[in-house]
C-alpha cells in the first residue's frame, strides 16, 4: 500500500477541517507524506463540508478521484460522493444520521454515555477509523496529545469507544520516515514572511487569506510583531505604507475584491517607492463569485493593477515550501528594490495542507546593496545607476525624508517639469531592469517531471502538485514559472529548450499564463482549462492530458 | 530653532489671500515652539492628502508623507504605530477627509490614535475648481451643482465627538491667534486631536466677511463635559446663520491605540527560534 485516500464529511460546524487534520497527522505519524483538500460552502452552520486527506510515500499536492475510506457524519457525505466510492471503499459513519453499509457508530449514544459535547463525535469516528485501518492505539494517543490539547482525556475516552466499536479492515503499514510539520499554504506564507524580515501584518478578513491574519495574530502573542485589522482594504494598504515609511517591513493579505480597493495604494507604492508585500489569494470570481472555491483568474489583474507604469514583483508559489521560500524572497526583494511585491496564490494553496520540509537552508540570500546616499543633503530619490536610492526612515539625524505621490524631484518635492518627469520615470525603469536581472539568479522557473522529455506541461501556482504527479506518470516535462513579473525570459527559455509540444494547464477560462507566454514569443500547443472553482484531481488531469497528447 | 530652516524654498502656488498661508504659519510657529521646548525636529512627521492644503508637504522642510486623496489618517496612524516616539501631524482637506476618506476619520477617532489632524475646511473643492464638499451650505452653487446642492452639510464636530475623539477643537484662518492655540494644544494632546479649521478659499468660496462677523472665542465652557461639548458643537450646523465658536470644545484622557497595542506584542525577537517553535508544534 503506497498511498491511502480518505474523505471525511459533515455539516458546517461539525469541525470537519480539524478532524481532517487529525487524520492527516495519523498518517504523518506513520511516516507518510500528506495533502489535505478542504471543501466548504460559504456559510457558518449546516451545508456540506468535506476534507479529502491523501497520504503517500512521496510528497504530493493533489487529491485522487477514489478514496479508501469515508468517514461520514452526515448522509450527504455518502450521497454526494457516489462517484468516488468504489467496492473497496470502507464506510465509517454515524448511524444516527447516516444510512449506509459499513461500520456504523451510534454517536449520540456514545457521547451521551460519556457526557461529551456533540463536536467530540469527530474523535469517536477517528478512533473507529484508526482501528479499521490497523493503526495502533498509541499512534492515535500521540497524535491526539499533540493536536487536541483541549479536553484531551475526554477526547481519548471517546476515541477509545470508537476504536473498540470498530473492526480492522486493513493494516496501513508504518513507514520509516520521521513525521514532518503539516502546514497550510497560508501558514507557510506567514512563516516565510517572518523569515524574510516581516515586522507588521495588516489585513481585512477575506477568504482565502483570512487565516494568515488569524495565524499572524497568534504568532504576535509570543513574537514582537504588529498585527492589525483596520476598517477596510484601503486602510490596510495605506497603513502598510505608513509602517514601511516609518521603518517597519509590512505585508498585507486579501483576495480579488479587497485587492480592487488596494490598487490606488499599490500605485502609490510604485510612485513613492515605499515597499509593501501583498498576498493576493485568488478565488472563483468575478465579483463575489464563489467565495470559498478556487481559481486562477487574477494573473493579468495583479500584473497590471494600478494607474501608471512602475516595476513590481509577482510570484506564484505552488506548494508549501515554495510559499515559504518565495514569501521570504518577495519581502526581501520588495525592500531591496523599494517596490510593491505580490504573492499570488489561491484557495487551493492557501487552505490546503501539506507535509512541509523547512527550506530555510535553500533560500538564496538577497544582498541588500547599500546605495551611497552620500552628499551634503539626503535625497530620498537620489538618482543612481541601478535606480535604487538609499531608503532612510524617520527619525534620521539631520535628515529630512520626504516621500510623495506626485511626480517629484530627487528630494521628494512635487514637480511638473518635463525633464524631471523623464528622469524619474527612467529611474523607476532602471530599478525594474535591475530587478529582472536579479530574478534570473534565483531559479525563478522550476523544471520537473521527466526533465529531458520533449513534450511537457506548463503550469503556475497551486496546480503544481497535480501537474508534477501527472507529468511524472506520463513521462512529461513540467515547467512552472514561479516569478511572473518581471517575466523570467532566460529561465523560461532554458526550461522549454527542445520542447516540441507544450500543454498549458490553468484554472481560468482565458488562458492567462498562455497569453503571457505568447507575448514573449513562446507558443502553447494545447490548453487545458478548468473554471468550476474546484481543483483538478490527478485522474481528471491525467485524462485531459492524454486527450491532448492523442 | 535656528539650526533648520523650516521652509523648503519650493515655489509657493497658493492663490493670493488663501487661508492656507495662515494655517501653514500657525503650524510652523507651533513646530518652532515644540523644538524650542526640546522636541527633536527629526521626530516630527507631516502627512498630507491631496488638494491645496497638501502643498504644505512641499513647503515645510520636515519629514513628510505626501499621500493620496482621502488617505492621510491610515498613513499617519501607522507611522505612529510603527514608532510611538514620532510626533505625527496629519493635514487634510474637507473634500479629502470628510468625503473621500470619511471612514478613516471615524476610525481614527474611535481608536484614539495619538496623532493630530488639522482639517483645512474651506467648504469647497479648490484644486478641482469649485465643487461642493460635505460642509458646503445647502444650495451652494458649484460647478457640479449649478442649480445649488441638494444636501444639507454635516457637522464634522458632531461626527468626531460621537466617534470617540479625545480633543475636539475649531479654528478659523481669520483668527490666527486662536488658531495657533488650538493647533498647539492638539499637538500636545495625548490621543486623537481633531481641529476643524474654517479656511477661506479666496478663489471659490471667500467667506472672510461672514466669518469675521460670526466667529467668537469660546469662554466659560467646560471642555471636560461631553454633553456640553455636543451642545457647543450644535450651536452652528455649518448651514444656517448662528454664532461660530472657536476654541477647544472637548478634551479627555483615554488609553491610546499605541499604548494598547504595546500590551499585545509578544517579547520574541529571534525569528528563527519563533519559526522553529511553530514548526515543532505542527508535527
Amino acid at each position: 500500500m503506497d498511498e491511502i485516500s480518505l474523505l471525511i464529511g459533515g455539516r458546517a460546524g461539525d469541525g470537519i477541517n480539524s478532524a481532517g487534520m487529525v487524520v492527516a497527522h495519523l498518517f504523518n505519524h506513520l511516516g507518510y507524506r500528506v495533502y489535505m483538500y478542504f471543501d466548504y460552502p460559504s456559510l457558518i452552520k449546516g451545508g456540506h463540508n468535506y476534507a479529502i486527506v491523501r497520504a503517500s510515500r512521496d510528497k504530493i499536492g493533489a487529491h485522487r478521484d477514489k478514496v479508501d475510506f469515508i468517514l461520514a457524519l452526515s448522509q450527504d457525505s455518502v450521497d454526494l460522493h457516489k462517484e468516488i466510492i468504489s467496492k473497496n471503499t470502507e464506510l465509517i459513519f454515524d448511524s444516527s444520521r447516516v444510512r449506509a453499509e459499513g461500520i456504523g457508530l451510534n454517536l449520540p449514544g456514545i457521547l451521551k454515555g460519556e457526557s461529551a459535547p456533540p463536536v467530540m463525535g469527530n474523535s469517536c469516528i477517528i478512533g473507529a477509523f484508526a482501528r479499521a485501518a490497523g493503526i495502533e492505539w498509541r499512534v492515535l494517543e500521540e497524535v491526539f496529545t499533540r493536536q487536541i490539547p483541549k479536553a484531551l482525556p475526554l477526547n481519548l475516552t471517546i476515541a477509545r469507544r470508537g476504536y473498540d466499536a470498530s473492526r480492522e479492515c486493513c493494516r496501513i503499514p508504518p513507514l520509516k520516515n520521521f513525521p514532518l510539520p503539516v502546514l497550510s499554504g497560508n501558514e507557510a506564507i506567514g512563516l516565510g514572511l517572518l523569515h524574510g524580515g516581516l515586522d507588521a501584518y495588516v489585513a481585512y478578513p477575506m477568504t482565502p487569506t483570512s487565516n494568515i491574519l488569524h495565524f499572524m495574530a497568534e504568532v504576535a502573542e509570543a513574537h514582537d510583531l504588529i498585527v492589525f485589522h483596520p476598517e477596510n482594504e484601503i486602510a490596510v494598504i495605506m497603513m502598510a505604507l505608513g509602517l514601511g515609511y516609518a521603518g517597519k517591513k509590512a505585508a498585507v493579505g486579501t483576495s480579488g475584491g479587497g485587492f480592487c480597493l488596494m490598487t490606488e495604494g499599490l500605485s502609490l507604492s510604485g510612485m513613492n517607492e515605499v515597499p509593501v508585500v501583498i498576498v493576493m489569494g485568488q478565488r472563483a470570481g468575478p465579483s463575489t463569485g464563489m467565495p470559498t472555491y478556487t481559481g486562477q483568474t487574477d494573473l493579468h489583474f495583479v500584473m497590471h493593477a494600478g494607474q501608471g507604469e512602475f516595476p513590481r514583483l509577482v510570484v506564484a508559489p505552488g506548494d508549501a515550501e515554495q510559499a515559504f521560500t518565495w514569501s521570504s524572497l518577495a519581502l526581501q526583494l520588495a525592500w531591496k528594490f523599494q517596490i510593491p511585491a505580490l504573492i499570488l496564490c489561491d484557495k487551493t494553496l492557501c487552505e490546503g495542507f501539506f507535509s512541509f520540509t523547512d527550506p530555510t537552508e535553500m533560500i538564496p540570500e538577497v544582498r541588500q546593496d547599500a546605495p551611497s546616499g552620500e552628499g551634503p543633503e539626503y535625497q530620498r530619490y537620489e538618482i543612481t545607476e541601478n535606480g535604487i536610492s538609499k531608503m532612510l526612515c524617520p527619525p534620521a539625524a539631520g535628515m529630512v525624508i520626504k516621500v510623495n505621490s506626485y511626480t517629484h524631484d530627487p528630494a521628494g518635492i512635487s514637480t511638473e517639469r518635463a525633464d524631471i518627469a523623464v528622469m524619474m520615470t527612467e529611474k523607476r525603469m532602471r530599478k525594474g531592469a535591475t530587478l529582472a536581472r536579479e530574478i534570473e539568479n534565483l531559479n525563478p522557473v522550476v523544471i520537473g517531471g521527466i526533465k529531458d522529455a520533449d513534450q511537457g506541461i506548463l503550469c503556475w501556482g497551486s496546480t503544481l502538485g497535480v501537474c508534477r504527479e501527472v507529468a511524472t506518470g506520463l513521462d512529461l516535462r513540467l515547467v512552472q514559472p514561479i516569478v511572473l513579473s518581471p517575466f523570467p525570459l532566460e529561465g523560461v527559455k532554458a526550461a522549454t529548450v527542445g520542447m516540441k509540444r507544450l500543454i498549458a494547464v490553468e484554472e481560468n477560462s482565458d488562458g492567462q499564463l498562455a497569453m503571457l507566454f505568447a507575448r514573449h514569443g513562446i507558443r502553447i500547443d494545447h490548453h487545458i482549462r478548468r473554471y468550476d472553482g474546484r481543483p483538478f484531481s490527478v485522474e481528471d488531469l491525467e485524462a485531459r492530458i492524454r486527450e491532448a497528447l492523442a | 530653532m535656528t539650526a533648520r530652516n523650516l521652509v523648503t524654498g519650493a515655489q509657493n502656488t497658493w492663490c493670493p489671500g488663501c487661508g492656507n498661508f495662515v494655517i501653514q504659519f500657525a503650524v510652523k510657529n507651533t513646530i518652532q515652539e515644540l523644538v524650542k521646548e526640546g522636541t527633536d525636529p527629526d521626530r516630527i512627521v507631516l502627512v498630507t492628502g491631496i488638494g491645496c492644503h497638501a502643498k504644505m508637504a512641499d513647503y515645510l522642510n520636515i519629514n513628510s508623507f505626501y499621500s493620496i486623496h482621502g488617505r492621510t489618517l491610515p498613513v499617519a496612524t501607522a507611522i505612529k504605530m510603527a514608532n510611538p516616539d514620532l510626533v505625527v501631524l496629519a493635514c487634510a482637506g474637507d473634500g479629502d477627509c470628510y468625503a473621500e476618506g470619511l471612514d478613516h476619520l471615524v476610525f481614527a477617532a474611535k481608536r484614539n490614535t495619538d496623532i493630530t489632524l488639522v482639517v483645512h475646511n474651506n467648504r469647497v473643492y479648490g484644486l478641482t475648481t469649485g465643487q461642493y464638499t460635505p460642509t458646503s451650505p445647502l444650495g451652494f452653487r458649484g460647478r457640479s451643482t449649478p442649480g445649488g446642492t441638494l444636501e444639507d452639510p454635516f457637522n464634522p464636530l458632531e461626527i468626531v465627538l460621537a466617534s470617540g475623539a479625545t480633543y475636539v477643537a475649531r479654528g478659523c484662518t481669520r483668527r490666527m491667534d486662536l488658531l495657533q492655540k488650538v493647533i498647539s494644544g492638539g499637538l500636545r494632546h495625548r490621543g486623537f486631536a481633531f481641529i476643524d479649521v474654517l479656511q477661506v478659499c479666496a478663489s471659490y468660496f471667500n467667506l472672510s466677511d461672514y466669518y469675521d462677523e460670526k466667529v467668537y472665542e469660546i469662554r466659560d465652557h467646560d471642555e471636560r463635559d461631553y454633553g456640553a461639548a455636543f451642545m457647543k458643537a450644535r450651536e452652528w450646523d455649518y448651514n444656517s446663520d448662528a454664532p461660530i465658536g472657536l476654541g477647544i470644545l472637548y478634551r479627555s484622557e483615554k488609553a491610546t491605540l499605541e499604548e494598547r497595542l504595546a500590551l499585545h506584542r509578544g517579547p520574541g525577537k529571534d525569528r528563527a527560534a519563533t519559526i522553529k517553535k511553530i514548526l515543532d508544534k505542527k508535527v
